[in-house]
């Protein structure tokens, strides 16, 4: 029994960390309609960017974290404004191309630094000795880790209830055009959407980094999960990217745990959220929380 | 008070000529109607003044301001508020919040005044919840200030519409066919919102409606659009005996 208590414990914290990921993705499509496709990316150079702050310029941890998130926060309103602005009213297409070409930027731009070829670890900053309790154990990092996630969760969640600015990024995502008409500025909502989703990746990656060490195809593969979580949720629902990515995390630790070394089968962790990915696009395709989009003709 | 000229404006959609050399002028203070076939160009206009499409030709002036290049949230910064053809509200907000999100937008303090939450912060709450109750009071929304918009029915919804675009404040008011689909009771409810703002509330009115009967009680001056020009203009009399007019609307024997 403690062996499932375990599990549930790492899917918990995985899962969170895919929700946190998915935040930023989902903020995005719901307020401007843009698949982001290089979310994973922005993940990756915002982990790389608290690495190089902690290490390379000693600056303690907790701080570079805040400067990653700030660095990020106008990174991915600069790519909005340059790339994304433009292409508001072009069709889906082309604006999914732009991300993909964004993506393939960013890879090679990583590619151009260390941290494209090597591995690279955060210093140890808590104590090593896991907390116990029960046959069920957490590592501190683990554990502060989840706790940010948290605390970063329930502020976006205030952000958008009661904040006015929220309540403008809310009301452009249901109705544009009466939002213009009421004094919304859309545009600086979509920029301000990016920032947010950039703020929100810098802290996903920077999490992942030290919990499971930097390297940049973890960080992508990362990236990716980040799809089937939010069709799990539903691409425009915040409460539902938060729900499925705790549910994804439990599915690829229940996964790993229960199926792998038996009938001969490995990695299932991996490959579990796209078997999803595939049921839930048969059978429930706006997802969990999703919008029902009905289309008369 | 301003006046809203807008004058040679033409706007083109590719080969399409939506409106050409539109002279329009918009006196302080009147309620000013704008009738014509559908297809007309009557939207366009409306959503050239709000900033919603900018004129290929011509120029569209506020008082000293220049709007042809507006962005729609200039344009109701200065004055200038909207209720769409088609419904356009937040249907998952109440009434309330619909009004409230607008006015927000116009009176704000910033988040550190919001924790704090004295001073600044209470005394612009206070003023904007003021303000929204008393348009809630004017369009008689009282009942239904807290339902949810989208379960309202047609009429109240459209209501909602021209409070939303009051709670704006605003000097000038775009009414885009606010009695389309409504009753007798509730266009006459309407038409007496209308004359109020005018009398009461010292609002210009520009008034785009179907219905003639309305648009002749009530209009100080009448512009009729057909194919995208103005091709009459003047009182609700001279307009009822203008043949070109009677040709757009009746046809030729």
């Amino acid at each position: 029994m403690s062996y499932f208590f375990q599990l549930v414990v790492s899917g918990i914290v995985v899962g969170s960390i895919y929700a946190l990921s998915a935040l930023g993705f989902v903020l995005i499509y719901k307020s401007s309609r843009v698949l982001n496709i290089a979310h994973g990316q922005i993940i990756a150079v915002g982990a790389f960017i608290t690495y190089a702050l902690t290490v390379w310029a000693n600056i303690p941890i907790f701080i570079s974290l805040v400067f990653s998130m700030g660095i990020t926060f106008f990174l991915a309103m600069s790519v909005e404004r340059v790339f994304l602005r433009r292409l508001i009213g072009e069709p889906i297409i082309s604006v999914i191309m732009v991300t993909i070409g964004l993506m393939s930027i960013l890879d090679g731009l990583v590619y151009l630094t260390p941290f494209g070829s090597e591995n690279f670890s955060f210093p140890e900053f808590l104590p090593t000795t896991p907390i116990g309790f029960g046959g069920v154990s957490i590592s501190w990092t683990q554990m502060v880790g989840v706790i940010i996630t948290i605390i970063m969760i329930a502020a976006f969640s205030w952000f958008f209830k009661k904040s006015t600015v929220g309540i403008s990024m809310r009301a452009v995502s249901d109705d544009q055009l009466a939002s213009m008409s009421i004094g919304i500025s859309v545009p600086k909502v979509f920029g301000l959407a990016w920032a947010m989703a950039g703020l929100s990746a810098a802290a996903a990656g920077s999490i992942i980094g030290n919990i499971t060490g930097l390297n940049f195809e973890t960080l992508h593969a990362f990236g990716i999960v980040v799809f089937p979580v939010v069709i799990l949720g539903g691409l425009d629902s915040i409460l539902g990217a938060v729900v499925a990515g705790i549910i994804m995390g439990l599915i690829q630790q229940f996964a790993s745990g229960y199926l792998d070394g038996n009938w001969g089968l490995n990695g299932t962790g991996g490959v579990a959220p796209y078997i999803i990915l595939l049921v839930i696009l048969l059978f429930k395709p706006h997802g969990l929380f999703g919008i029902h989009e009905i289309e008369r003709v | 008070m301003t006046q809203l000229i807008v004058s040679g404006v033409t706007l083109t959609f590719g080969g399409l000529h939506a409106l050409s050399n539109v002279n329009i002028t918009i006196e302080p203070g009147l309620i000013t109607s704008i009738i014509g076939p559908n297809g007309a160009g009557k939207t366009s206009l409306l959503n050239c003044v709000s900033g919603f499409y900018h004129p290929t030709k011509g120029e569209i002036k506020y008082g000293d301001r220049r709007l042809t290049h507006a962005s729609p949230h200039q344009v109701s910064s200065i004055g200038i508020a909207r209720a769409f053809q088609n419904l356009e509200l937040f249907r998952g907000l109440s009434v309330l919040d619909n009004l409230l999100l607008a006015r927000h937008q116009k009176l704000r303090y910033n988040i550190l005044q919001a924790i704090i939450y004295f001073g600044k912060a209470s005394r612009v709450e206070a003023e904007n919840r003021a303000y929204v109750e008393k348009v809630i009071d004017f369009m008689e929304l009282e009942l239904y200030r807290k339902k949810t918009v989208g379960n309202l029915s047609y009429g109240i919804q459209k209501r909602v519409e021209v409070a939303r675009a009051l709670t704006l404040a605003p000097k000038l008011l775009l009414l885009d066919e606010p009695m389309a689909g409504m009753n007798i009771e509730e266009k006459e409810d309407i038409v007496r919102f209308i004359l109020d703002l005018k009398k009461e509330w010292d609002i210009t009115i520009v008034l785009v409606e179907h219905d003639l009967g309305v648009v002749m009680d009530i209009s100080d001056q009448v512009y009729v659009l057909d194919f995208g020009e103005v091709i009459g203009s003047g009182k609700p009399k001279e307009i009822a005996s203008n043949p070109e007019v009677i040709k757009a609307y009746i046809g030729e024997e």
